[in-house]
């Protein structure tokens, strides 16, 4: 299991720095329907954490309670270990946000959004024309920056919107929905660009996305959010050991693998053994519940089989992302 | 460097309006209906008698006067035509960019939520201002070259009051106008809305009021109640106000809004005319101006509450 707990209360002289997010049994509820019902995580500087889930999940309400545009039904918030809550534009001077499916005033071009989005900061207007400038450039829209936006494309309006997050020189930045609409040779940029941006200027980066599949490399750390709830959190390695199945690999001399086959079938936690293909050496794909690498590993030995290769595959996030998106599918099937 | 929100909101949104088209359309408008009343009235004037320059506050006359029985005079033209100004600027004030969803990324800024609107609201009212202000000028201007006059600085103190309580009265309009973009969702629906109240108010009500006030007075009701009456029902609609509130402010010799001291006056005026100086006239219209300031502020409320109570990505 992967928990995170953070201090219920963090104490002022504590040495140790606040996490950036902090969220702890966070409640958003419509009525009867609760939207976020029960969300804690934490994201800290210097990372870039996902917030993965389908449509429909809760990513943008939670979003919208970080960012105080949105009232919480309970549960505790701490950005920058200000409550949004209570003191919403001390987050926003802090927090750059990309909304999901981002607009700009159409007979602006994207230079002048982003000037009324540094006079709303309050930068200085000479070191803003620079920064505007300077962010123009790093996605890519240079070109691009003295045309009305109303001309500009979706994936365009999509830069435009990365850039205009980072106008205020943020040390929270949420984006929702960051790849959408982007090429797939553009998505390479922008998460290059989102890296960059918690790597190299120590922001806490928080992105939301339902294409498990692009982010998935960029993300140190991830929460699979379903039907808000968290089904699953943690680095990407955390949550391979999460998983409900492991597959391993294992190598034996052709002659002994009917042998070894029938003896691993035996050891507990092994749901089922399968014969790959191919020349050279038998190779068995054993499918188990638990990490049995030493049974197996003892099993065959014992047995006198040599053991010619032991390799335990990891389950990748989008598998594991796909079994968490089979269940609610499937609970909702049973109930009509 | 510490600006306050609504102001950065609203020097956006007034070089967001100055640069529009519908700006440029209704300048045109505005400028057209208002040169060509006043031209025509000081051709009146000048028409008339050598003796209209001896004629006290005559550069009033060329806004209040009517030209010919079926022209309208300039004030009754832009008293008219004014509260399009208030709706043009603000019925898409919340809707639009809901439209263009920008509200999430303008909401997510250091600003209060309601900065947004206040801006939004602050931004019309100077605009309004400004084209009313530009109007006056440009007219006084057209007059004092046709009458070759100089205008008193009683005359232009009693326009710079009128141009005062036009804004408040477009105003009124702006807010309901912005009170349509918060709660439809839609642009030219809620322009739809604004203009279909607008139309109403000025055009019907004064059509309904005498019918509305013989089935409140009664079949038994004496002349003099059923003036008073209809005078009561009249003064429910902001026009009425604004109205009665213009013919005190441009005319010194008027000295009541009352129907039926009217007539009296009148009577005791051709004896001994006299006029009033602005204070007094302003006296007379408090009950008016409190009204619409009254409205305007409850219009604008009505507006800001909505918009609060939304959710951002309703």
């Amino acid at each position: 299991m992967t928990t995170l707990l953070a201090p219920a209360t963090p104490v002022a002289e504590e040495p140790r720095p606040v996490p950036a997010v902090l969220v702890e049994d966070l409640v958003k509820a419509y009525g009867d329907h609760r939207a976020v019902d029960g969300l804690s995580l934490q994201v800290e500087r210097g990372e870039v954490f996902g917030l993965l889930g389908p449509n429909g999940a809760g990513k943008t309400t939670t979003i919208l309670v970080l960012l105080g545009l949105t009232e919480r039904t309970s549960g505790t918030v701490r950005v920058l270990d200000i409550d949004p809550a209570v003191d919403p534009l001390a987050v926003k001077r802090r927090v750059g946000y990309l909304p999901d499916d981002v607009g700009f005033y159409e007979s602006m071009t994207g230079r002048q959004n982003l000037r009324y989005t540094a006079r709303l900061n309050r930068l200085d207007p000479t070191e803003a024309e620079d920064r505007i400038a300077g962010l123009l450039d790093e996605v890519g829209l240079a070109d691009a920056a003295d045309r009305p936006t109303g001309t500009y494309s979706r994936g365009m309006r999509q830069r435009l919107g990365i850039a205009d997050a980072l106008v205020g020189d943020p040390d929270v930045v949420v984006l929702d929905e960051p790849t959408i609409a982007i090429d797939p040779a553009g998505v390479e940029e922008v998460l290059g660009l989102i890296r960059r941006l918690a790597h190299d200027r120590g922001a806490a980066v928080l992105l939301s996305s339902h294409m498990l599949e692009q982010v998935e490399q960029s993300c140190d750390r991830v929460a699979i959010f379903v039907d808000g709830r968290v089904r699953a959190q943690g680095s990407r390695a955390e949550l391979a050991g999460d998983a409900a199945t492991r597959e391993v690999d294992v190598t034996v001399p052709s002659a002994q693998l009917d042998r070894a086959r029938t003896l691993l079938a035996a050891v507990p936690d092994v749901i089922g053994t399968q014969v790959l293909d191919g020349t050279g050496p038998g190779r068995l794909r054993i499918v188990t519940a638990a990490d049995v690498r030493p049974s197996i590993a003892r099993t065959l030995v014992t047995a006198d089989i040599d053991l010619l290769g032991l390799h335990q595959r990891e389950v990748t996030l989008a598998e594991l992302y796909r079994t968490h998106f089979a269940e609610p599918t499937a609970a909702d099937g049973s109930t009509p | 460097m510490n600006r306050r929100g609504w102001s950065i909101v609203a020097s956006k949104e007034l070089v967001d309006h100055f640069s529009s088209a519908r700006f440029g359309v209704l300048l045109v408008l505005f400028g057209l209906a208002g040169t060509s009343a006043v031209v025509a009235t000081a051709g009146l004037i000048s028409d008339q008698a050598p003796a209209a320059s001896t004629i006290d506050s005559i550069l009033l006359r060329i806004y209040t006067l009517p030209p010919t029985e079926t022209v309208p005079a300039f004030v009754t033209l832009i008293g008219f035509l004014a509260p399009l100004l208030g709706i043009a600027f603000g019925f898409d004030a919340v809707n639009g960019e809901r439209a263009q969803r920008t509200l999430p990324r303008l909401l997510s800024q250091p600003i209060h939520r309601d900065d947004v609107i206040n801006g939004k609201f602050a931004a019309g009212l100077v605009l309004v201002g400004s084209v009313l202000a530009a109007l006056a000028m440009l007219t006084t201007g057209v007059g004092v070259l046709r009458l070759g006059i100089v205008p008193s600085g009683q005359d232009l103190a009693r326009l710079g009051t009128w141009i005062l309580l036009t804004t408040v009265y477009v105003g009124l309009w702006h807010g309901l106008a912005t009170l349509c973009s918060v709660v439809v969702r839609r642009s030219a629906t809620s322009a739809f809305v604004a203009l279909a109240v607008w139309l109403v108010t000025v055009l019907f009500l004064p059509l309904l009021t005498t019918t509305i006030a013989g089935a409140v007075a009664g079949p038994d009701a004496t002349p003099e109640e059923q003036v008073r009456t209809e005078q009561t029902v009249a003064r429910l609609s902001p026009q009425t106000l604004y109205v009665e509130a213009t013919r005190v402010l441009l005319d010194p010799d008027e000295a009541t809004t009352d129907a039926l001291s009217l007539s009296q006056f009148a009577q005791v005026q051709l004896r001994f005319p006299s006029e009033l100086p602005l204070g007094q006239s302003l006296l007379v219209v408090v009950p008016q101006i409190v009204s619409l300031v009254g409205v305007t502020v409850l219009l604008f409320a009505a507006a800001y509450a909505a918009f609060m109570r939304q959710e951002v990505r309703a």
